[in-house]
């Protein structure tokens, strides 16, 4: 089969691989219908993601029709069409059977490796390096889904690929980072970064009673596109977003806070991450503080909420502030497997719209150009939907 | 806490408290040395060499009176037997100890049982070949050693309490002597059982052997605590997650090589163990 695969940094080529086989019993192999590159492919596209192999597969959210079901797999049969959370989750640990799937104890057989990073391992990725699994990603024809009876969830007749596609990653985790806002009538909401996961935040926000949600970006076409999906905006080139927020919610503060951009801060060891620091510091970029500006903004007693990813350590982190204003963090991978179904629901049903966002579609060959795209934001990119067999 | 193989617990670990570690042959010889080091210094030498045998010759002296060795604590090791009893198989903290625990989301009886048939041992254990079931107490064991080589020893189950714990050892003669034992504790509130496991098993180059092996990869501590997980694998998900044979690119292939394909729908609802199959489906998606 054809995959898109790394082998290393702005290096993706779409080659000929064997076909996945089943292996485990709880497995099920997919046919990919439609298959979206992620924000946070783009951190391994750049080389900030360790544990990357030469050729391994890309891929976390996808979708396609089931071909093979191992016989652990009794609800999943051939032709089923299925979107597969991007975390891998067993479903029967402490942290499945309480609903916390992406930090799933038995899906990943690095485990070892992430304890040493981190302490305790989470779930297993798809397609998002050694660290969590090393499994091969869905950005190709076919793909093997571990834990395919949990973690498959079949789509209704009649709803189209493009609608339900990102109920994989983006859109679960634009709603968790809402979700942990605790939002209650009234509640004035700020998002930081007005890419795929900060849209969907935007409108789970609102969707989750918000009075007001103020978007932060600098690229006119998302801000633009924040306006459409309900939010006011604030492009932080023009003006001093602490200000402006202060003024904006009368002086009070937002009372959340969320930070959908992340960090590329990653490495193994404790002096690989200082010397990516170092070497970030001497480059001397101008990237946003997200996370401390949310800390600073954020009203007395409110939540700053972390959809975006960090994979190491974080330097001068406003610790006084967030203590003496007594906030609440939240963060996390998503827990896919517990936000699909109601999700779903609201597409069916018409009630969420993420067709939207799609800014490109292309067939799987066009891989490589995806990518680029998506990085350099060309052609006001702001998300890209890969359709193998369309070439 | 800490258990010993057999079920005594909390093991006593000597030296490291202020019991002695040293055995008595040694305390007198060490005594005796110091007394000589100690007058030797203080009669003849006069220099700063002098001054540093008097301090050693105080050591040994004090080591012998007292049968406490720092050196010793420090290496967790001992010439002491005061510790060992009658169902040690391995002399007394001369041995490599590993002790792991888990917390498994399955009753302690479950585990217990599947446990209790060691014959499933290896299914979580990759560094055992194989496990035979003798009879209700005695089993015949076959690891894989380093250097592709393997070790065999028959084993004996020497104390157990059902659901609790499993307490065995290898019978006279193993090439490696070991024992082993696993408890499973219920925990509360609906939290599974914690698993814990002692390992103990005398090298057979000592601890010297043991670094060796460590150096080439074969870590026991390593190799007990990915035996939990794996066990955790098992009665949790029913399987153990790997990503063996799974695809990946090979850089400069061509699109015209021909790796195995897949069949066509149909005709494959159950997975079958013949990984080849012929004819890439056709997939019709329109553009959109």
């Amino acid at each position: 089969m054809k995959a898109a695969c790394w082998f290393g940094k702005n290096d993706i080529r779409v080659t000929n691989v064997p076909d996945p086989q089943i292996v485990n019993d709880r497995d099920a192999i997919l046919r990919i219908t439609a298959t979206a590159i992620c924000g946070s492919d783009l951190h391994i596209y750049n080389g900030f993601i360790p544990m990357m192999q030469d050729g391994d597969i890309l891929g976390h959210e996808f979708m396609g029709e089931v071909v093979e079901v191992g016989k652990g797999v009794t609800n999943l049969k051939p032709g089923d069409k299925v979107v597969i959370p991007f975390t891998i989750s067993c479903g029967n640990c402490f942290f499945c059977r309480r609903d916390l799937w992406s930090l799933c104890d038995n899906s990943n057989p690095n485990a070892t490796i992430a304890e040493k990073m981190y302490g305790y391992s989470a779930a297993g990725l798809f397609g998002y390096s050694h660290i969590f699994g090393g499994y091969a990603g869905g950005q190709a024809e076919y793909v093997r889904v571990p834990f395919a009876d949990v973690g498959a969830f079949k789509v209704p007749e009649g709803v189209t690929d493009d609608q339900v596609l990102f109920l994989t990653d983006i859109l679960p985790t634009g709603y968790m980072a809402a979700e942990n806002c605790n939002i209650q009538p009234g509640d004035t909401v700020a998002v930081w970064g007005c890419g795929p996961v900060g849209l969907f935040t935007i409108k789970s926000a609102l969707l989750l009673g918000a009075e007001r949600v103020i978007a932060i970006d600098r690229f006119p076409e998302r801000l633009k596109l924040a306006q459409e999906a309900g939010a006011e905006v604030i492009d932080y080139m023009e003006v001093d977003v602490l200000d402006e927020l202060r003024a904006r919610t009368s002086g009070m503060g937002p009372d959340a806070c969320i930070d959908a951009v992340g960090l590329e801060a990653h490495g193994i060891t404790v002096d690989q991450f200082y010397d990516k620091a170092m070497q970030l510091a001497r480059l001397g970029t101008d990237r946003p503080h997200v996370l401390r500006e949310c800390i600073f903004a954020c009203r007395k007693g409110g939540t700053v909420s972390l959809p975006g990813v960090y994979g190491g350590f974080v330097d001068k982190i406003p610790m006084g502030a967030a203590h003496s204003k007594g906030l609440t963090f939240k963060m996390g991978q998503t827990h896919v497997h517990r936000y699909l179904p109601t999700l779903m629901d609201h597409i069916v049903n018409g009630r969420l719209d993420t067709t939207f966002l799609i800014s490109h579609r292309l067939p799987l060959e066009q891989a490589a150009e995806g990518y680029a795209m998506f990085k350099e934001k060309r052609d006001n990119c702001t998300k890209v939907v890969l359709y193998p067999g369309t070439a | 806490m800490s258990y010993d193989t057999i079920g005594n617990r909390p093991e006593h670990v000597s030296g490291s408290d202020g019991q002695p570690n040293v055995a008595m042959p040694e305390r007198i010889a060490s005594g005796l040395a110091g007394v000589a080091l100690t007058t030797y210094a203080v009669a003849k030498r006069r220099d700063v060499g002098g001054a540093a045998m008097a301090l050693a010759g105080g050591y040994l002296l004090f080591r012998g009176v007292t049968g406490r060795c720092a050196g010793y604590t420090l290496l967790q090791t001992g010439t002491s037997d005061a510790t060992d009893s009658e169902n040690a198989v391995i002399p007394h903290n001369q041995g490599i100890k590993i002790e792991k625990v888990v917390t498994v989301n399955r009753p302690a009886s479950e585990l217990f049982a599947f446990w209790h048939d060691f014959e499933n041992l290896p299914r979580f254990m990759p560094h055992l070949e194989s496990v035979q079931v003798l009879d209700n107490k005695r089993s015949h064991w076959v690891a894989k050693a380093p250097l592709g080589k393997t070790v065999e020893w028959d084993a004996e189950i020497i104390n157990e309490v059902p659901g609790e714990m499993i307490a065995w050892k290898s019978v006279e003669g193993a090439d490696i002597p070991n024992a082993g034992s696993v408890w499973f504790k219920a925990l509360p509130a609906d939290r599974g059982t914690e698993v814990r496991v002692v390992l103990e098993y005398d090298p057979p180059a000592g601890r010297l052997g043991a670094a060796v092996a460590k150096l080439l990869g074969e870590e026991p501590g390593v190799q007990v605590r990915d035996a939990l997980r794996h066990f955790k694998n098992l009665m949790e998900a029913g399987e153990v997650p790997t990503i063996d044979g799974q695809p990946h690119g090979t850089k400069g292939r061509s699109p015209s090589d021909a790796p195995q394909k897949r069949a066509s729908g149909e005709d494959m609802g159950v997975a079958t163990p013949v990984p080849v199959h012929t004819a890439a489906p056709e997939v019709v998606q329109p553009v959109l």
